[in-house]
């Protein structure tokens, strides 16, 4: 066991998947002698060269694109895009080449990409620095979309992103980076399956879904109801893309109430998606509306006024109080 | 040219036949080796190049390009008898295709956009497997591993960034080669685009990436003059090949209606790539004949004069000339090459009526590589829906 931050936790599994695939190299801006923005690739390059750890020209499109075309030739690209407002000169790649051209052969040709996004707000940023695309991507087949809550997660799910052979994006909560865990180097354990939620707290009352930089968010929310008596139990998505919707059914199935919070607009998000399975899948169950905790339908706003928009303790348990009151 | 490394001898001038020393609006200078009248010429770099073409290849260029014109036209048909739901012709641009696709190796992979029907000739592609997309019946259509070359990609000029990857791929390849002292062969990759997408940001993109690491990529640009209904003019106030200079390597401007300066260019720009001298931009200066695709039509925005000019350099005839001139080929040959071709557009007319019709059970089962509950849970949704048809039949009979 070590103790590290999730920064420092994606680095060692980076590390790891260098040391283990020769085939494995990454990608980006400033990634290399600088270590990246967040330092999160720090020291690889010296370790392993500019061969595989290699700082790119100044053009996203470019880095996936490129990327492409090293998996075809059996390599394993992990790219790092530098925030989440600037993934968008890649859309394309993404959405019309990565996520299709394993379709498009018929399953002959695989093109096993990561593309590493730090994403979400509460950093105090300026404008394109605090956004939460994942819904544009989970709605584009094809993808796998993942986001680890803590350092033991982020160790071992970068690397299992590393060795999947389908496209991964994986979102990095960039205000959790600092946020400190237990890593187990040498047992996955519950997080050998990136693609399966995690129960992360157990409760009887209502359910809290939750992925990302707001799990912990989300858990506080749940201690803090626990003073009004109520046992709430919460879920780490974890996998957006696909999404296990068996264990949020399940935990439905008991507690009657779920919430589903997130920092991205709540209009076409994955709340929604939630929303819609769930009343398809334990209608009967459900004493009260599925209610998401999301961003507003606006481009996010100002540092100055992020606290506003962003969702916190007080709005996940005020989403509790009208759910328990319905 | 800068430290861009040429074959001795051939740095000075090449700077005064490539188009690099052509001012904006100033005629460039575009190698060609064989006139539209058939007679061959020299060039002071390419001719050492075009002499490696022995008479029995040039029979082969010929044959190759009569048979895609050939194809074309039966193509053509079937989408016109409703056998198709588009069909993208190529006539005009045989002599582009054969001549680059011949200079490749089997070892170097090609990335076509979706014109590059005679490449796919060229590189064994089942021309059948081909009509596929234009059908309805696969987004693909063959495998891109069998003879290296990649399927056609519509959304123009994604490929050049995949082509450049793929050579940074080769070019580790190498590297891990030299490190275990076993032996991975030379190779290069070909990203082929047109005048209209080479406004694509993703050309521009492909292009620095492939002077920043020396990839060994040739980015084969046809400039056919019309990207549907826009001319050239309008994507581009230089010669294309111009551009090449702004990135540091070298570009040439290629008579693409010479299949012999075309096969010379390419060889040369292939080997520079495959010797790590780093990438090259190819303008093959041709032209669309027909239309954009069987849904467009050319006299809505075009002149069927400036047609009538073009067709006077065609790429076909002025070879047919050559080689009749010369006394490679005679009457037998051509004779031969035309029953080739009609029986090549018999097997196409034949095999596009029995292309299967695929199961919309193999889409779902190539969306991911590996197990997806929400494919799984899709897919058995929809065979118990299927299903339900089923007994509404049997209930019925």
């Amino acid at each position: 066991m070590a103790t590290m931050t999730i920064a420092k936790a994606i680095n060692e599994g980076l590390r790891a998947s260098l040391t283990n695939n020769p085939k494995s190299l990454l990608m980006g801006e400033d990634i290399g002698h600088l270590g990246g923005v967040y330092r999160v690739t720090d020291g690889l390059i010296k370790e392993f060269g500019d061969e595989r750890v290699l700082d790119t020209p100044l053009a996203e499109s470019g880095i996936v694109g490129t990327a492409i075309g090293l998996a075809l030739r059996g390599y394993s690209p992990v790219c790092e895009i530098q925030f989440d407002g600037f993934v968008y000169p890649a859309f394309n790649q993404i959405t019309t080449q990565l996520a299709k051209i394993h379709a498009r052969s018929l399953g002959k040709l695989t093109v096993p990409v990561v593309i590493r996004i730090p994403y979400g707000g509460g950093i105090g940023s300026i404008e394109h620095h605090s956004e939460s695309p994942e819904a544009l991507f989970a709605h584009t087949a094809g993808l796998r979309i993942i986001s680890p809550s803590n350092a033991h997660d982020a160790y071992w799910m970068i690397q299992k992103a590393i060795e999947c052979q389908d496209p991964v994006i994986f979102f990095e909560p960039k205000r959790r980076y600092w946020l400190k865990g237990e890593v187990d180097v040498e047992n996955a354990g519950l997080s050998e399956d990136p693609f399966k939620a995690h129960v992360v707290r157990e409760g009887a009352d209502a359910t809290i879904v939750a992925y990302g930089p707001l799990v912990p968010v989300a858990l506080a929310a749940a201690n803090a109801a626990t003073e009004d008596g109520r046992s709430i139990e919460v879920i780490d998505l974890r996998s957006i893309s696909p999404l296990d919707f068996d264990t949020v059914e399940a935990s439905v199935k008991k507690t009657g109430r779920l919430i589903v919070a997130h920092e991205a607009p709540t209009f076409g998000g994955i709340g929604g998606e939630i929303a819609a399975r769930i009343s398809e899948r334990a209608f009967l169950h459900l004493e009260a509306p599925v209610i998401r905790v999301g961003g507003f339908h606006m481009p996010y706003p100002v540092a100055k006024v992020e606290e506003d928009y962003l969702p916190d303790i007080d709005k996940i348990l005020e989403a509790l109080d009208r759910s328990l009151s319905y | 040219m800068g430290s861009t490394q040429l074959p001795p001898g051939t740095e000075e001038t090449l700077a005064a036949t490539t188009a690099a020393a052509a001012a904006p609006g100033e005629p460039v200078e575009m190698v060609q080796l064989l006139g539209p009248d058939g007679t061959l010429g020299s060039d002071p770099v390419f001719s050492d190049y075009a002499k490696r073409i022995d008479p029995e290849k040039l029979r082969v260029f010929y044959t190759d390009m009569a048979r895609i014109r050939r194809f074309d036209q039966e193509a053509t048909a079937l989408q016109r008898q409703g056998e198709l739901a588009l069909w993208v012709p190529l006539t005009g641009q045989e002599a582009a295709q054969i001549g680059s696709a011949h200079a490749s190796q089997s070892q170097d992979y090609i990335f076509p956009t979706y014109r590059e029907h005679g490449v796919a000739l060229v590189r064994n592609v089942d021309l059948a497997e081909l009509l596929k997309q234009f059908r309805g019946v696969s987004n693909g259509g063959w495998d891109p591993r069998e003879n290296n070359f990649h399927l056609y990609t519509l959304v123009l000029a994604a490929q050049t960034l995949h082509a450049v990857g793929y050579a940074m791929g080769i070019q580790r390849d190498q590297k891990l080669a030299a490190a275990t002292d076993s032996t991975e062969p030379k190779a290069a990759v070909i990203a082929y685009f047109g005048d209209g997408a080479s406004s694509e940001g993703d050309v521009h993109e492909s292009m620095v990436f492939a002077a920043s690491y020396n990839a060994p990529v040739v980015f084969f640009c046809q400039n056919n003059h019309w990207a549907i209904s826009v001319p050239t003019e309008v994507q581009t106030k230089v010669p294309l090949a111009n551009r090449a200079k702004g990135y540091g390597f070298p570009g040439i401007r290629v008579d693409g209606n010479d299949a012999i300066a075309v096969h010379a260019v390419t060889e040369w720009a292939l080997e520079h790539a495959r010797e790590g001298r780093g990438p090259v931009l190819i303008e093959a200066y041709t032209y669309r004949v027909g239309a954009h695709t069987t849904a467009d039509d050319p006299t809505k925005y075009r002149e069927s004069a400036e047609e009538a000019a073009w067709r006077e350099k065609d790429p076909l005839d002025r070879l047919e000339k050559y080689l009749r001139t010369e006394g490679l080929a005679d009457e037998a040959f051509f004779d031969q090459v035309k029953a080739d071709g009609d029986e090549l557009a018999k097997y196409v007319r034949s095999t596009t009526h029995g292309l299967e019709v695929p199961d919309i059970r193999a889409a779902f089962a190539s969306v991911y590589a590996e197990q997806h509950p929400l494919i799984a849970e899709e897919l058995a949704w929809f065979e118990e829906y299927s299903a339900g048809f089923e007994s509404d039949q049997e209930a019925a009979n």
